[in-house]
């Protein structure tokens, strides 16, 4: 019996897969990400050292980049109602614990209804 | 009037090219020497560089807090009264300068920063300078011959994370509690706005003892976690967003520590139709009570983010809150006239900006604003966003999630209870307005909103003294109370018993 296929419900700009293979590369492991909400940098994703953030049952798996999975708390998940997210990258530090998408740059979710072609232009 | 810009000739703030980081009463360069520049969202130009700091920073910090923590911890409720209000007299010295230098950091217009932001950074330290004497333990009479005493005593070092949006205030919301109850504290500034602090810390260094306040500069990634897991802190205290949040809770969890978090709201703003029943100085009051969602640019936790007005007035109500929105004058965050700046950076105007899109594509309509505003000269390259509303429902996710910008979602209810239903139908939990003529609707409707802090016919008010914490996913703990001597102390109990005879047992 072969296991049911989930699509992915996340996607990742050429920027954010150059960032993630960089992070990767520099801290010698992969990275995870964590969907974020509420104030100051709500809203973001977070992106950790993989195993830095202690998931728990609330956390849904969207999918998973070159190695990199990424999470949200399934209560923002039904919040947001949003199908498919794609990660980028854009300019500025990242805030709290978040490691950075590259120097001056932090990675960020967008709604591909939203994503203009320029998004994904960053690199 | 205008105020010189910091960096300027004539400015009331100096600017040193350069700060280093304030570890034991001096100011030390972080280990590895880096440095990065600290901008102003008004202009996107640096004002000053500081410390790019790493680990080793916080294990100095850590050190000066150690040896500062016997002799803080052991000091008189009136010695450490004497220097949180000495602490107090020294930034109200020097209230002007600090309002300018907060309001050129992080895009707040200076007319806030010295009518509430400054003044209550003032009187915080001495609300709990009054706490600090006030205290006292118990005793409780088990028996006859044996006594429960109980004493508060300091947990010994705190971290503290402080955010971006009110840099002094958060700051003295974290640091007054703290040293009253008699803890040193090692605080990390959030990324974007270290150098106000930096400013306070030059304010008060000569009044603070050394050690017992400790500032690290840098990104929360390197430092934050330094931070926030480290086992020599005894308590961490963090606000900002919900995954930072859980993280602060694990690593205190490792280490068997308290901690509190603050995670930010979407704060429903509720305006009842007996608003209008007159046209008089109440109703003029509840316009402004909507339209201080631009307060601080939207960058508030309990920012009013979500208006649900009752239908009968929506169109008389909001075509008045629109012309007083439309009056909203935006720009140098310097001149005492402007009543909006610009966010505090460029992920904040590019999340914003994106928000209002999602709100488009979900079908909201754009009463006013919608778009980043066009500047002049110097200002051209600021972070400067029109103040918005968006007419929607609330099951749109600009309904649902923290915006952090000036951005008003707006819908409409036919009664109580519908109010109250959409309301409460939000993951988060940190404020809510209630604005009616009816005393009786106003205390139903704010017992049963499920937030901490509840406005009745006001809202963005901060008095200490009044509780500030969240339900729900808003966080853990409360801020702004005397309460909080519980949150930074632990509780010793010696029991003792006053008879000669034996127990009887062996």
């Amino acid at each position: 019996m072969s296991e049911p296929v989930i699509p992915a419900r996340i996607t990742a700009t050429p920027a954010a897969r150059r960032a993630i293979t960089a992070l990767h590369a520099a801290r010698g492991g992969p990275v995870m990400f964590v969907q974020s909400g509420g104030c100051c940098a709500g809203s973001t994703p977070m992106c950790f050292p993989m195993g830095e953030f202690i998931l728990g049952d609330v956390d849904v798996l969207l999918g998973d980049i070159d190695g990199s999975p990424f999470y949200i708390d399934k209560r923002l998940d039904e919040a947001w109602h949003q199908d498919v997210f794609l990660l980028d990258v854009a300019e500025g530090e990242p805030e709290d614990f978040s490691l950075a998408a590259g120097d001056n740059l932090h990675f960020v979710t967008l709604s591909p209804a939203c994503a203009t072609p320029e998004s994904s232009d960053i690199s | 009037m205008k105020y010189v810009h910091p960096g300027q000739a004539g400015s009331i703030v100096s600017v040193a090219p350069r700060y280093e980081n304030f570890i034991g009463g001096k100011w030390l360069a972080p280990t590895h020497g880096k440095y990065r520049a600290d901008l102003t969202p008004a202009t996107a130009k640096p004002i000053a560089e500081v410390a790019e700091s790493t680990p080793e920073d916080v294990e100095l910090a850590l050190d000066a807090a150690h040896a500062a923590k016997d002799a803080w911890g052991e000091a008189t409720a009136t010695a450490r009264a004497a220097v949180l209000n000495a602490i107090a007299d020294a930034i109200e010295a020097n209230q002007e300068m600090l309002a300018v230098a907060e309001s050129w950091e992080n895009g707040k217009p200076v007319r806030e920063t010295l009518g509430a932001d400054i003044p209550l950074v003032v009187d915080h330290f001495r609300y709990f300078a009054a706490a600090a004497r006030s205290e006292e333990g118990s005793c409780t009479e088990i028996d006859k011959d044996t006594v429960a005493y109980h004493f508060r005593e300091p947990l010994g070092v705190v971290g503290q994370i402080i955010p971006f949006n009110f840099p002094l205030l958060m700051a003295a919301w974290k640091l007054a509690p703290a040293l009253a109850a008699g803890n040193c504290v090692v605080l990390k500034p959030a990324s974007p706005t270290p150098w106000s602090i930096l400013k306070l810390m030059e304010v008060i260094e000569d009044v603070c003892p050394p050690g017992v306040i400790n500032v690290v500069t840098g990104p929360g990634a390197e430092i934050g976690k330094a931070l926030a897991a480290n086992p020599r802190i005894a308590k961490i205290a963090f606000t900002g967003e919900t995954v930072t949040g859980r993280l602060i809770m694990q690593y205190a969890a490792q280490n068997l520590i308290p901690s509190t978090t603050e995670l930010g709201g979407k704060s429903p703003n509720i305006f009842f139709a007996d608003v209008m029943d007159h046209d008089d100085e109440f109703l003029d009051k509840a316009i402004e009570g909507l339209v201080l969602y631009a307060f601080n640019k939207g960058e508030v936790c309990t920012a009013p983010s979500r208006a649900l007005i009752h239908e009968d007035i929506y169109d008389e109500f909001m075509a008045r809150c629109l012309v007083r929105i439309a009056a909203i004058i935006q720009g140098d965050p310097l001149d005492t006239e402007t009543m909006i700046g610009p966010q505090v950076s460029k992920q904040q105007i590019d999340k914003i900006s994106s928000y209002v899109d999602i709100g488009r594509a979900e079908g909201a309509e754009v009463l006013i604003g919608g778009n980043r505003s066009t500047m002049e000269g110097e200002f051209a390259t600021g972070y400067f966003y029109q103040p918005t509303v968006l007419k929607g429902d609330n099951k749109m996710r600009v309904f649902q999630e923290e915006i952090f910008g000036p951005v008003l979602a707006v819908t409409t209810f036919k009664d109580d209870e519908e109010a109250l239903a959409i309301a409460n139908d939000t993951l988060y939990g940190l404020g809510a307005g209630v604005w009616t003529r009816d005393g009786n609707r106003a205390y139903k409707m704010g017992r049963k909103i499920k937030a901490g802090r509840v406005w009745t016919n006001c809202y963005h008010a901060y008095p200490a003294g009044a509780a500030f914490g969240g339900y729900k996913i808003s966080g853990v703990g409360r801020e702004n109370h005397a309460m909080m001597l519980d949150h930074y102390s632990q509780t010793k109990n010696l029991l003792v018993s006053y008879s000669t005879k034996p127990l009887g047992f062996f």
